[in-house]
Order: C-alpha cells, then structure tokens, then sequence
C-alpha cells in the first residue's frame, strides 16, 4: 500500500534527478544537442510564427468586420440554380419597393432595413459639371451604415415620405464641385433636376470591402430616387446581434417568399448575405491554413522526431557502460528507461523552447512589415502550449526506443562494452 | 575469525550469508554449451574475508557475478541473506543489488565527468534515502576509506589507487552485506596494490564480509580463506593456512627463468595449470573439489589444453621443456 502512495514521489524524484543528469549531458554535447533539435527547432518556429500571422491577420478583418458592422445584411435578386424562374426576365426576379413592406414587424430579429436604389448620373453646379454615383437610402440608412454627418442634417421619414428634392453628398463631392465648405442649403443639378444640400457626409472609414470610393457620391432619399430612376433596387439591414444574424436570415428569407408569392416548392428567386458569413469564411480559411502548418509542421516533428532517436541511440551505445554500471548499482530497467525518456524530452522541449523563440523573432519581424498589414500579429498562448506539447510528445515518442534499449540492457554485458 | 577456521565446514551453514546450491552457468554461443560453472556449492558466512582463485576462464567472474546478483545461474538455488535470489526477476534483483551488495570493479568504473562525491552517491540514487541522508551517507563512506579531503576531485585528478577508493566508497555507501571485488588491484601497481588490500583489510576488521576475485597470490594471502576454481568447479576451498602449506609444496619445482619473460597474467595461468594436475577428467564431470595433496611432476600431456591459442602455445612450450 504505502509503496504505491510513494510510487509518485519515487517517479517525481527520478524526474528532477532525471532532468539535471539530461541538462549536463545537453550541455556537454551543446552542438551535437542543438544540431540534432534543428528539426524541432524549425518546425516550432515556422508553425508559431504563421499562427501568429494568421492571428495578426484575424486581428485585422475583426476590425474591419468591426468598423463596417458585423451584423449588417443584404437583399439582393438571385436568378434560382434550377425551376421554371431560373431563366426568367429581369421584371420577375427583381426586388421591388413594396417587397420590403412592413418588413421590421414580421422580422423580430432585424434591427432596421433600408431599400437602396443605386444609378450613375451627370452633376453639376455653376460652371462645374460631373459623373457621380446617386444612391436612393432611406433614414434607416444611418442606423446601419457606419458613417457619420459632418455637417447640416440626417435623412428623415418626411424627406424619404414626401420624396424631397434633397441631397447629401460626400466631402471629396463637396470639394470636386468647388461648393463651399458648409454647403447645406446651396442647391445643385442632378441629370437637370434640383437638389437641395442638407447635410455633409463623411468619406467612408478606410475598409477592405468596396473600393470604387473614388468615385464622387451622393444620396437622395429612396422614393426621390425611386421616382426619377426605377430600376434595380436591393435592401440593406442591420439585424439585432450578430448571434441572431441566423435567426434574422431566416425570418426575412420566410417574410420574402411570402411578399415575392413563391410556391412553397420553388426555390428562392433572392438571395440574403450576412456579413457574419464572411467571417466564417475568412475562419475556415484560417482553420484551412492552420492545418496546412500543421501538416508541415508534422513532417518538421518527424524529422526532428528521427533525429532525436538517432542521437538517443547514439548516446545509449556511448554510455553503455555507464548504463551498466548504474545497474550494478541496483537501477532498475524503469529508472534507466525514465532517465533516457526524460533526456530525450528535455531535449526536445529546449529545441521547442528555441522554436519558439524563433517564431516569437520571426513574428516581430513580420509586425515590423508596414506593408504587410500584420502589426497585431501575436503567438496565442495556446499555440505555445501546443508547440511544447508536441515537443514532448515527440520527445516520449522517439525518445522511446532508445531508452528501451538502454533499459534493456544486460549490466554484466554493458560493463565490458568498450 | 571463527568462521575462517570453519570455513567450509557445515557449522556455518546456519549463519551463511550467502549460500549456493549446484549453481551452473551455461553460455550457448552457437552449437557449443559453455560450462562456465558446473555444479557450485558454496557458502559463505558473515565477515568472512575470501579470495576466488583459479586460471583464466575458470568462471571466477561469472561466480562472482551471479554473487552480486549481476546475473542468472541456470539452474541451481542461491540464497542470499536466506533469500533465494537465483529466481528473482531483474527489478527484484536490481533492488537486491542496492541494498545489499557493493561491487568492485577492476576498472573502477567511475563517472568521469562527476566528483568523487557525485560518484559515491550513486547507488543511493536509487535507493528511498533523501538528498541530505544521501550527501551526509556519501561523505562518511569516502572518510572511511581515507578520501576526505578529495570529495570534490574528479577521477582524472585522482591516482589509480584514489580511483579504486572511491569505487570502494560507493560499493560501501549502502551498507552492503557482502563487498564484492573482481580483481580490483589488477590495474594498480604494486605500492597502491598494497593501499587498498590494507583498507579491505581494515573494512574486514570492522565486520565487512568480502569476496575478492584475484590473480596474485599476495592479494589472496590477505584473506582468510581460499577458492581456486578449474573448469568452472571448485577445486579446494581451504582457510589460507592450510592453501599456503599446499601451495608452497607446489611451487617449489618451477625454475622462475623459463616463465619470466611471459606476460605476468599468463605466468600466473600457465603456473597453475601446468602444476595443479588435472585428473583428465572433462570439465562437466569433474566432482568435488580435490583437495589431495598433488605431485609435481603430473603428466602435462595428459592436461587439458585451455581454450585460449596464447595459452595453449605457453602449455605446449612447459610440455616441450
Ligand atoms: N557472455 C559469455 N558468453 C559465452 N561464454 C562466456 C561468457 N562469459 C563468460 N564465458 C565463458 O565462461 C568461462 C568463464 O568465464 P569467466 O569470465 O568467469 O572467467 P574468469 O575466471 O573470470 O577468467 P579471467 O581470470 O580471465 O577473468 C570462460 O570460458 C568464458 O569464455
Ligand atoms: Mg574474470
């Protein structure tokens, strides 16, 4: 009874023992140790230093995800994959305005909706004339999108209701057409209609999706835009949370086939994108290249695995006298095993330890980079427990053979070993 | 000193520490079956002082070794301590080397990149006793046999004769019931060779019990009793008395000149093999030891040749003689 309750003890001894006899012996054969932890060395490094790219990566589509509105969702037309729609006119599939009729009251899990009415148009003011891009919004608008009014005023429902002549335009607009810096009030043509300026938008926040934002912009209200220009339309929301986001893509799919008249065995002739699901993309993508460095980063552990057995093999027949002796001295064949097993393991998790610090350099390294847009890349503290977890496994693996071998050594036969 | 006088004698039987019962040794190497011992009684009791004799090849290591649990008779029983021990497995047998035997190496067999202290704590090791105990156990042994002040060298900055001390150290440091040395002057000249029987002597003084395997007869006057093993029996067990009185007899007729220029080990071999007569009788079959008092002048052709070419070429040149 009492030797089991001091077989843990026994091991922790030969365990701190264990680790000073292999640290004396890595430290008398330091090129040798470090040339043989090469394989763990580089394997460590390489894997830490993409995770963390990929993190610094992570990091930087979070924001972005952030700043543009990660529950945001769209509403476009979609031709079906098959069913009599899939090769029907433009007229049928389209989105239409009253399609998002009380939209809000049958779709708890959205927040706010917006229709959009997107057009290219000519612009001009006084003696300054250019193309511009005119968006139809609704007031919702400014719930959902993430940019601010700089000057004069928001959208309201009576502009959108009464379909006013009213305009709010960019600053790069504001400046491409020579107005002046507080604009509101001052009138400007749009394809030869009139158009009051209430308010200054701000330009949009720098973000990876929708370039083109050099393109002059303006917004009118939605039935104004509706009214002049019919055409292709599609909606905007935002939903309540990103968790609903699920939920709201579900409600508003329902609410759409019932506003389109879809047979309940027709497909969809719409299609609802979230902006959670590029996140989930860019996840699976990450996932995607977490196991590609997995996977050579396996190939870099067995390899560094063979070379810690070779080396481990080596230093069995070197010492094999020393094993016998030991012996002599009444060490059993599992305090031998244990005491290669711990060699081999230290072995490998110092080579870890300096992948890691390897991968930590390269890291910064890559944070340095302006250009390459990882400056929030970090080594996540579970990649570190991972990198020495597979050091010792590795370690305990290859080491295993070896230290058989030495365990089994016969003491009588290993003394007269030259 | 008692049991000197009654060494071999069936009296002892009751305290032996050590006690074999037809233990034989048997080397397969290809179809051959080596005897290395064929059928050994033996008991030895507590705080005898012994010496194994015998020509090259007579099993006195292989003796020794399956002594210091170091390995596995065949068959045959070996009670150590009233234990038997010729069954144990090699974690049983590990520990029973441990506790109770210390073995010395004719090679020293030191750590060399470890101090005299390092080295004499190793058995402890692997024994329960804690880091302090241990240090503390280490340091007496090394006081014991004189090296006090040399705890801290390396083997290579000690002398041959300081190297086989500590060995002697760390076989002590456990508190063995038997000290085991397979020739343990063999790499020593003679000044240190004297050193270190003086400390055997002295351990056996303060009730050590010591078997020493050896070559030269000077070692193995200072024990009490001798074994001379041939072919892997044993040939006389006698207390040292009573093997010099024989001896002495026996030695007399060789001229010291025609074996002189032989190489020392040989000498030795070839000495005892050309003037213990053999019976011609093989190995495997040979029955007790023969302690009858032998003439000189037994036929050498007649000898069984030893196994190895030098020797029988120094067999063949006492034949030519
Ligand atoms: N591992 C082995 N395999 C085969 N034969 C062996 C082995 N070990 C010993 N022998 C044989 O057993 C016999 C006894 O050997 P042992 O080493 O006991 O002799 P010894 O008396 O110690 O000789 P020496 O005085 O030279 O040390 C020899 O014939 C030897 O060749
Ligand atoms: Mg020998």
């Amino acid at each position: 009874m009492i030797s089991i309750l001091l077989w843990p003890l026994t091991l922790l001894r030969f365990g701190y023992q264990g680790i000073g006899l292999a640290l004396g012996q890595i430290w008398t054969n330091k090129m040798r140790s470090f040339l043989t932890t090469l394989g763990i060395i580089i394997g460590v490094g390489s894997v830490t230093a993409v995770i963390a790219g990929l993190q610094g990566m992570r990091t930087k589509v979070l924001d972005s995800f952030e700043s543009f509105g990660t529950n945001k969702m769209y509403f476009i037309h979609d031709w079906p994959d098959d069913g009599p729609k899939q090769h029907a006119s433009w007229r049928v599939i389209r989105l239409r305005p009253d399609h998002f009729n009380d939209m809000l009251e049958h779709c708890p899990s959205i927040a706010s909706l917006t229709r959009i009415r997107e057009f290219g148009a000519r612009m001009e003011h006084a003696d300054k004339a250019m193309n511009v891009s005119v968006t139809g919004i609704e007031p919702d608008w400014h719930d959902i999108e993430n940019r601010s009014v700089i000057l004069g005023r928001t959208f309201t429902h009576t502009d959108n209701e009464g379909a006013r002549q009213v305009c709010l335009i960019t600053e790069q607009t504001r400046d491409q057409l020579r107005l002046d810096r507080d604009c509101t009030g001052q009138s400007i043509l749009i394809n030869d209609r009139r158009y009051y300026v209430v308010g200054v938008l701000e330009e949009r926040p720098d973000s990876m999706f929708r370039d083109g934002s050099s393109e002059a912009q303006v917004f009118i209200p939605f039935r104004t835009a509706w009214k002049v220009s019919e055409g292709f339309m599609y909606a905007m929301a935002a939903c309540e949370s990103p968790e609903v986001a699920d939920d709201a893509r579900a409600e508003a799919r329902f609410f759409l086939r019932h506003t389109r008249n879809l047979a309940p065995d027709e497909p969809d002739t719409f299609r609802i994108e979230i902006m959670k699901q590029y996140l989930d993309q860019f996840n699976a993508m990450a996932v995607g290249i977490t196991f590609v460095a997995g996977g050579i980063v396996t190939i870099s552990l067995l390899v560094g695995g063979i070379g810690i057995m070779n080396i481990m093999l080596v230093s069995v027949s070197e010492r094999t006298r020393e094993i016998g002796l030991r012996k002599a001295v009444g060490a059993k064949p599992s305090a031998i095993l244990l005491q290669f097993l711990i060699e081999a393991v230290t072995l490998c998790l110092i080579g870890g330890l300096v992948g890691l610090l390897g991968g930590q350099a390269i890291t910064e390294l890559l944070a340095s980079i302006e250009k390459a847009g990882l400056e929030e890349a970090y080594i996540p503290a579970w990649a570190m427990g991972m990198a020495f977890g597979f050091s010792a496994t590795v370690g305990i693996v290859f080491g295993m053979f070896p230290a058989i071998k030495a365990s089994r050594l016969d003491p009588i036969q290993a003394l007269r070993h030259e | 000193m008692r049991t000197a006088q009654n060494g071999p004698s069936p009296s002892a039987t009751e305290q032996a520490i050590i006690r074999l019962q037809q233990i034989r040794k048997i080397y397969k190497v290809g179809v051959e079956r080596i005897h290395a011992l064929a059928g050994v009684d033996l008991e030895i009791g507590a705080n005898e002082y012994v010496a194994i004799m015998g020509a090259s090849g007579s099993g006195k290591s292989t003796m020794l070794n399956i002594l210091g649990c170091l390995d596995r008779p065949t068959s045959g029983k070996y009670l150590l301590d009233g234990q038997l021990v010729s069954r144990m497995g090699s974690g049983a047998l590990a520990q029973v080397r441990n506790d109770r035997i210390g073995f010395v190496f004719q090679s020293f067999e030191l750590m060399a990149r470890a101090s005299a202290l390092k080295n004499v704590e190793l058995p402890l090791i692997y024994s329960n006793v804690g880091w302090w105990s241990r240090r503390k156990r280490a340091i007496h042994a090394l006081e014991r046999v004189g090296l006090g002040d040399r705890m801290s060298h390396r083997p290579n900055q000690l002398s041959g004769g300081q190297k086989q001390r500590v060995a002697v150290a760390r076989a002590l440091v456990t508190n063995p019931s038997i000290l085991l040395a397979d020739e343990p002057t063999g790499n020593l000249d003679s000044k240190t060779t004297v050193e270190i029987l003086a400390l055997f002597d002295q351990l056996h003084r303060e009730g050590q019990t010591i078997i020493i395997v050896t070559h030269e007869e000077e070692v193995a006057a200072h024990t009490q009793r001798i074994v001379r093993m041939r072919d892997g029996q044993i040939e006389s067990d006698l207390p040292v008395q009573e093997d010099k009185d024989q001896h002495s007899q026996e030695r007399r007729i060789p001229t010291s000149d025609d074996v002189s220029d032989a190489p020392s080990g040989f000498d030795a071999d070839n000495f005892d093999n050309e003037r213990i007569p053999d019976n011609g009788r093989p190995a495997t079959t040979t029955q007790a030891p023969e302690p009858e008092p032998r003439s000189p002048q037994s036929d050498e052709a007649g000898h069984e040749p030893t196994p190895t070419p030098a020797r029988a070429r120094w067999a063949s040149r006492g034949a030519s003689r």
